[in-house]
Parts: structure tokens; sequence; C-alpha cells
């Protein structure tokens, strides 16, 4: 599903003297099957955002078209609970929604309440926990008593089961240990790539917006402030620094190498070892020449 | 957002009222609902209502927040005028309203009942008014302090309600997430029959529940590890202390209570 | 068991008897004024030691001695005067209405004066920056603040020992930069350890002493420097090393000697450029 937002704004307690002005003029787009990151500090409006993107908030000014779904200023939406259907939105700590007696159980509040029919349901849980790869012997125990990255799994399993073709996530490895986190991000890449889900992932992690996303969008105090591909938006290190935002470690030390010892090295996406092997080329050139 | 989050009714001004010592709000409504009672003429209800004008005056709170505050109430004041009206079948009939014959004796007492119930609010709803809820608690830990020796629990229940207050902000938020979470996966808390209704109510119940006494859990840790281990042997940093315009007050007072029996019949 | 020092003795700890063991024959010592980070998997026991660093546990077998004193029962109140902990979650652990109630707290339950509260509330405020922030209440503050009033309470207190457990795994990378500033300067000024239990690498390197964890057990024991230079022992147990240490083992496979394991950008493109003469 495509995405796009024109020029809409949000306002909260408008008109009384707590009004707050969290977004301010967005446009954008999104190509249906993307992967794009969305960067900000706390505050600068990426939770409004989100909310836009299943309904949750309905925009101040402009409008918003998801798919055959619109979202116009001023006027009441038409069929809710179709765009919640088609946008899965993963929140942060998403584990905190669990409430049923059984795994099965919470992963089936989705589409039971989208109206999916019993076969199709059960057909989806399996599908869903083989996706977030939880222990089929998992589904009838409390999901109370399983350990929190567990925890996270089932939550995340019962928006996959929505079927959805939008995937929203807010933090998801928020207070995860590196492995888990880079099991969970690993497991949306895969997600994206065999299911083709447009894929919006919110994160304060420039490392994971380097390694998975082809498109960022960098929100400052409600506005956008730089849009594009990885590789653009981390090369403009001193824009990015003026926000008190950092470039992905790797960038920031070839950024390094060229200022003190004016080592120039492009950043084209390499791997470790072949930066290695590129900066010791460079370094001997450097040696031969003297 | 959340620094809009107002708790209790407090008012912030910088007030004769707001600058009293709770324990001392608290002390005279006391004995003005007592006082309240004994009021039986024109004259010693206008001492009472002078009184509590004169306080509302003082404590620089907005008319239309007082009024806010005897909102839900109006009705419950009406109605009780009206049953006095309708019900007191004594003395004179003063006038005839749709063929009801209404008492001179009703329209007194619903007057007077009415009234008294009208300074009852207006005098407490000016406590929560000018004191912070946490004031309310110190001062009640305070004046609580003497059963203490009867082994009532003062402190853990002064604790209980700060401890309250602290998190309800916290649960707030929390009741909007989780209700934001599960309205994403299709849950409509807004249309249905009663019963679906009362049904969506549990998706959001048991994750505030469960995040609840998780919270409960980790702040006893936390407390512990800070040391805390009930009241005994513990200082505190908050400190009520009667100034000179708790003494000026209570004189006031006093006057007001002479002034009283003086103009009753 | 001296003074000043953290010393676990062969400890072991279980929840319940018939549960595994989450620590197993743990022994280590951390003396006055050391910044010793923990790390390892979650479930490795770092959060079991910090919690039996101030009796919140008690372990089955072994002995914990702090500051010369023996952990138990008797002696847990004392403890805990001298070691303060700083938890994961931000709002669970602010028991105050405002900061400065917060800030309070640990004094009222040791029972000091109001007077030294006043003057304490003020200092330890000053020491984390948030001396503006006296009478703001909780939900008004960011993650980062909160944890800073957190560790402005426990400082109050005076500790000889502070533990942060995961202290900044819950903010984002503003608050983490911020928390972590303020532990440099903390650490600096004043006279005491710290104990960070941490996933982040960064936050390790800055660290005097690290001890892995794995299972229950001490896996490794060393500078930051003596850890990261044995990479296969840590990615044995899946822990990931810093970028610059990776680029390091990178470099030598491409026959560039370095003089030392690197702990940040600075360092290795030091060693890089001073390694040219032997190329």
């Amino acid at each position: 599903m495509d995405i796009s937002f024109e020029h809409v704004s949000y306002i909260y307690q408008p008109n009384s003297p707590f009004e707050h002005r969290a977004l301010n003029d967005i446009t954008f787009s999104i190509k249906s099957g993307s992967y794009v990151a969305v960067i900000g500090h706390t505050g600068s409006g990426k939770s409004t955002l989100i909310q836009q993107l299943n309904g949750l908030l309905q925009p101040t000014e402009g409008s918003i078209q998801i798919g055959k779904y619109k979202l116009q200023a001023g006027e009441k939406t038409k069929n809710l609970r179709g765009l919640r259907e088609q946008v899965g939105v993963v929140f942060q700590y998403p584990e905190h929604q669990l409430f049923e007696e059984t795994v099965a159980k919470d992963i089936a509040f989705g589409p039971h309440n989208f109206g999916v029919e019993k076969m199709e349901i059960d057909r989806r849980i399996k599908e869903a926990v083989q996706a977030t790869k939880l222990p089929d012997e998992l589904l009838e125990r409390s999901p109370f008593d399983l350990s929190g990255g567990q925890m996270r799994r089932v939550a995340i399993s019962g928006v996959l089961a929505m079927n959805p073709e939008v995937l929203v996530l807010d933090e998801p490895t928020a207070g995860l240990d590196p492995r888990g986190q880079k099991d969970i991000m690993d497991m949306f890449k895969d997600l994206h790539k065999e299911k083709g889900l447009t894929t919006i992932l919110v994160t304060h992690s420039m490392e994971d917006a380097l390694a998975y996303a082809d498109h960022i969008i960098i929100l400052n105090q409600g506005e956008i402030y730089r849009e594009g591909t990885p590789l653009e938006i981390f090369k403009q290190h001193d824009a990015l620094e003026k926000v008190q935002l950092d470039v992905p470690e790797v960038m920031d030390f070839l950024r390094r190498a060229k200022k003190e010892y004016g080592v120039e090295i492009e950043y084209r996406g390499q791997d470790i070892a072949e930066l290695a092997k590129e900066l010791t080329l460079k370094v001997r050139g450097d040696s031969d020449h003297e | 957002m959340s620094s809009s989050m107002i708790i209790g009714q407090y008012i912030p001004a910088d007030s004769v009222i707001h600058r009293l010592d709770p324990r001392s709000k608290i002390a005279i409504i006391f004995f003005y609902v007592v006082i309240v009672f004994f009021a039986n003429s024109v004259m010693s209800y206008g001492v009472l209502t002078l009184f509590a004008i004169g306080s509302a005056l003082l404590s620089k709170v907005p008319f239309r927040y007082i009024m806010k505050g005897l909102k839900p109430v109006w009705f419950l004041i009406l109605f009780t005028f009206l049953l006095h009206l309708f019900v007191t079948r004594e003395g004179d009939v003063a006038f005839s309203l749709f063929g009801w014959d209404v008492y001179r004796e009703g329209l007194i007492q619903g007057g007077a009942i009415s009234l008294r119930f009208f300074l009852l609010i207006l005098v407490t709803s000016l406590l929560t008014l000018t004191t912070t809820p946490i004031e309310i608690t110190d001062a009640i830990e305070e004046l609580l302090g003497p059963l203490k020796k009867l082994r009532f629990p003062v402190h853990e229940l002064a604790l209980m309600m700060s401890i309250s207050l602290r998190f309800i902000p916290t649960l707030m938020q929390e009741t909007e997430k989780i209700s934001k979470a599960q309205a994403s996966r299709g849950v409509d808390f807004r249309t249905g029959s009663f019963k679906d209704r009362v049904r969506a109510v549990v998706p959001l119940l048991v994750p505030l529940f469960v995040s609840a006494f998780k919270r409960a859990e980790e702040l006893a840790m936390a407390m512990e590890a800070r040391g805390y281990q009930g009241g005994e042997g513990r200082t505190k940093l908050r400190e009520l202390q009667l100034t000179k315009i708790d003494v000026l007050v209570y004189g006031v007072f006093v006057l007001l209570v002479i002034a009283l029996f003086m103009t009753r019949s | 068991m001296g003074e000043r020092q953290v010393e676990f003795r062969n400890v072991s700890f279980r929840y319940q008897e018939d549960m595994p063991w989450v620590l197993k024959n743990v022994s280590f010592t951390i003396g006055p004024n050391e910044w010793v980070a923990i790390i390892g998997h979650n479930g490795s026991g770092k959060s079991t030691i910090a919690k039996l660093m101030n009796g919140l546990l008690f372990p089955q077998e072994g002995e914990i001695f702090v500051d010369g004193m023996k952990v138990s029962q008797e002696s847990v109140w004392d403890i805990r005067k001298e070691v303060g902990m700083v938890f994961q979650n931000p709002d669970n652990q602010f028991v105050g209405t405002t900061v400065r109630d917060d800030v309070a707290f640990g004094m009222e339950n040791h029972g000091m004066p109001r007077d030294l509260m006043v003057e304490r509330i003020k200092e330890s405020l000053k020491a984390v920056r948030m001396e503006d922030f006296e009478r703001y209440e909780p939900h008004r503050l960011s993650g980062g603040q909160k944890q800073r009033i957190a560790i402005a309470s426990v400082l109050a207190v005076s500790p000889k020992f502070i533990i942060l457990d995961e202290a900044t795994a819950m903010l984002d990378p503003k608050g983490r930069k911020e928390i972590m500033q303020t532990v440099r300067e903390v650490q600096q000024e004043r006279d005491l350890s710290l104990i960070t239990i941490t996933h982040d690498l960064q936050e390790v390197t800055q660290a005097s002493r690290v001890l892995v964890m794995n299972s229950g057990e001490v896996w490794m024991e060393g500078s930051p420097r003596e850890v990261f230079s044995s990479k296969d022992h840590l990615t044995e147990i899946g822990l990931d090393t810093p970028f610059v240490s990776k680029m390091a083992d990178h470099l030598k496979a491409e026959g560039v000697s370095l003089a030392r394991e690197p702990l940040n950008h600075q360092e290795l493109l030091e060693d890089l450029w001073t390694s040219r003469s032997n190329m």
C-alpha cells in the first residue's frame, strides 16, 4: 500500500492554554513494499505520526492517503476498522498489551476482532509463531509465564496474525539485550522480504536505520528535517549534529580518519573486512610516498 | 499532553488561604461543619455565609473554578429545596403553584437546608482548591498522629496516599497507551451494545493490573534498596509549620463562633 | 574483607531449592574508587550480583563483605547506606511526588536531620545538573532526567558504592549520554566505587575493570583492553565486541601491526599511523 501525507499538521488540545503543535505541515510519501526508518528525538512528533497511520489520530490539517483509505482533516474517516486491519502497529514494549489466558488466544484476539473465521485464525497463528520463532508448545501456556523476550514475540505474533500489509514498528527492540535486538530486527527484515510488507520503523538506533532501511525520514520538532537514502542522510554529519543526532559508528570513524589523517574512503555499504582492506591500502600507499 | 495533567482540583495561587497550614484548614473546616448546624436565624446564617464567601474571595481562586466544584451538587441542593417545599405542610400557605399549596415553613426550611448544604460544599471545595493533595496527605498524617499509639498505621496510610498520588499520572498515561494498542488490534471502545463495551474493557484492565503489580513489585524493591524499613526512626523533609497567619485565622474563627451564638434566636 | 571494598567469596545463589543455581561459586573483589562493568547475557546472573551486594537477596553459599561488614539480615540496614542502587525503569523507582521529595526519601529512611537533608538535596541535584528541577513532579521529566534524579537520591546518602543496574537500558541515546556524562563526573569528583551492569559496549570501554558473566559464573575478568583483546572468548558465549575492536582484528588480518587493543576511534587511528613506519 502506498502511503502519502499531504501538508499534515497535528495539534494537541487546540484552542487551549496547553495547545501543542506536534506535527507541522508534513508532506512525504512511502512506496508500497519499502522499508522506511523514521528517526527523531523524543518529542519530535514520531509517535503522533505513527498514530495517524492507523487512524488513532485524525490530522488537524491536511490529508493522508493509505492505500484506498483517506484521512482528511475535519472529516470523519470511513471504515476505520478496515484501515486498522491493514496497518499493523507494534507499539513500544508491546508485551504490555497481552491479556489473554493463553498465548494462542492472545494472538487470535486481533483477527477475531476483525471477524476472521476460526479456521483461518488457526492457520494464521501457526504462521505467525513460525515467523517469530516461538516454539509451538508455548501456544497453550499463559503469556505471563514467559520470558520478556518471548512475551514480545507473542505480542508481535498477535499483530502479524492480522495479516497487515503495512507494519509499523515503534522501537521494537527497546529494553532487549543485544542478541535479542538483533534477532528481532532480522526477523522483521525477513518478513519484509518474504511477504513484501511495507515496513515503517521508528528508531533511535542509527545502526539499525543504516542496516535495514532503504529510506530515512528525520523528524525534528514536528517537521521533516531530512529525507533520503541512508547513505545520503548519514553523509550529512554536520546537519545531523546540529539537531544532536549521531551518525552510525562506521561513518563517524571514516569521517575522523579523513579529518585527522587525510585518509579518504567513501562509504558505500562495505562491511568491516572490506573497509579494513581499503584502509590498509590507503595507509600503505601514503607511507610509500614519503 | 502530560504537562497539562491536573490531579485533584488544586488551583495554584498566592493567597492567605493557600499559605495556611493544611492542618489548620482541615481543623477549621471540621469545626465549621459542626457549627453550621447551630445556625437558626437569618442573622446567624448571614454570619456563616459571610465567613464562607469571605474565605472564597481571599483564596483568589477564580469564581468559575469554585462554581465548577459545585456543579455536581447543584442538582442535589435544588432537589433538597423542592423536597422541603412540597413535603412540609405546616404554617400559612405562602402561594399556590399549579394548584399545589406551598407553605411558608417549607420555603424557610428548604432555603435553610439548601444554604447549609451550599456552605458545606463551598468550604470543603475551598480546601481542595487551595491545598495540594500531598499537603492534605501530610496534614492527615499529622492530625492522625496520636492514633499511632493505638497501633493505627498512620505512616503507612500516608505513604500509600502519597504513592498513589505519585502514580496517578503514570497510570493514566499507561491506560491511554494500552487502549490505543488494543484499538489497533480492532477493539472498539466506543460503539456496540452495552455487553460488547463491557467486554472491551477486559483487554484494557488486565494489562493495567499486570503492569500495576509489576510496578508495585519494582517500587517496593527500589524503596527497600534505599533503606526503607517503615516509619520507625524515620525523619521527614516535609514539615508543616504553623505561622502567624494560622493564629490569626484561628482568632477570626473564634470570633465567628461568638458571633454565631450571639445571633442565634 | 578490607574497608571500602566489596568482596564476593565463593558465592552461590538460587531462588528456590528445586531451581537451578543463578550464581555458581562466584568470587571477586571491587576496590576503592574502582569502576567495574559487569556484562553478560540476560539471565547470566548480573542483576543477581547487584541485589546480593546490598542485601536485597542473600546467598545460600559463600560470603559477601561490604566495607568490612558481612552482608546479613543484621547488617543489612548499614549495608544499604553504603551501597546505592539505580534500577532500570525510571518510573518504578521514583517514590516522591516531587524531585526534592524523591531525593529526600533515602535520607529520611536513614533518619538524617532535616537541615542536612535540605543541604544535601541542593548538593546532589547540582552534581547531576538538575538543580533547576527541585519542585518538578515526575511526570514532567524525561526518562533520562528521572534517572539523574535516581542518581542524585543515591548520592544524597553518600554511599561508598553505587550500582547502576542497566540504568540506561530504557533511555533514548540522548538520555543515555546524559547519564554516562553524569556518572563520569560523579566518579571523578566523589570518593566512591562504581559498578555498572550494562549491555552497552561503549560504556564498558570506560570502566577500569570488566567482569564477564556467563550462566552464573565469572567467565572472564580484566581491563576492557584485556577483555576485548580475547574476542574469541567473548564470541564463544555470543557477546558482541565494539566496532574498533572488530576493525583492529581485520586490520591485523591485513598484516597491520597495532601496538595495543584499541578502545576508541582515536586510539585505533593513532596506532594505525604509528604502524606505518613498520610497513
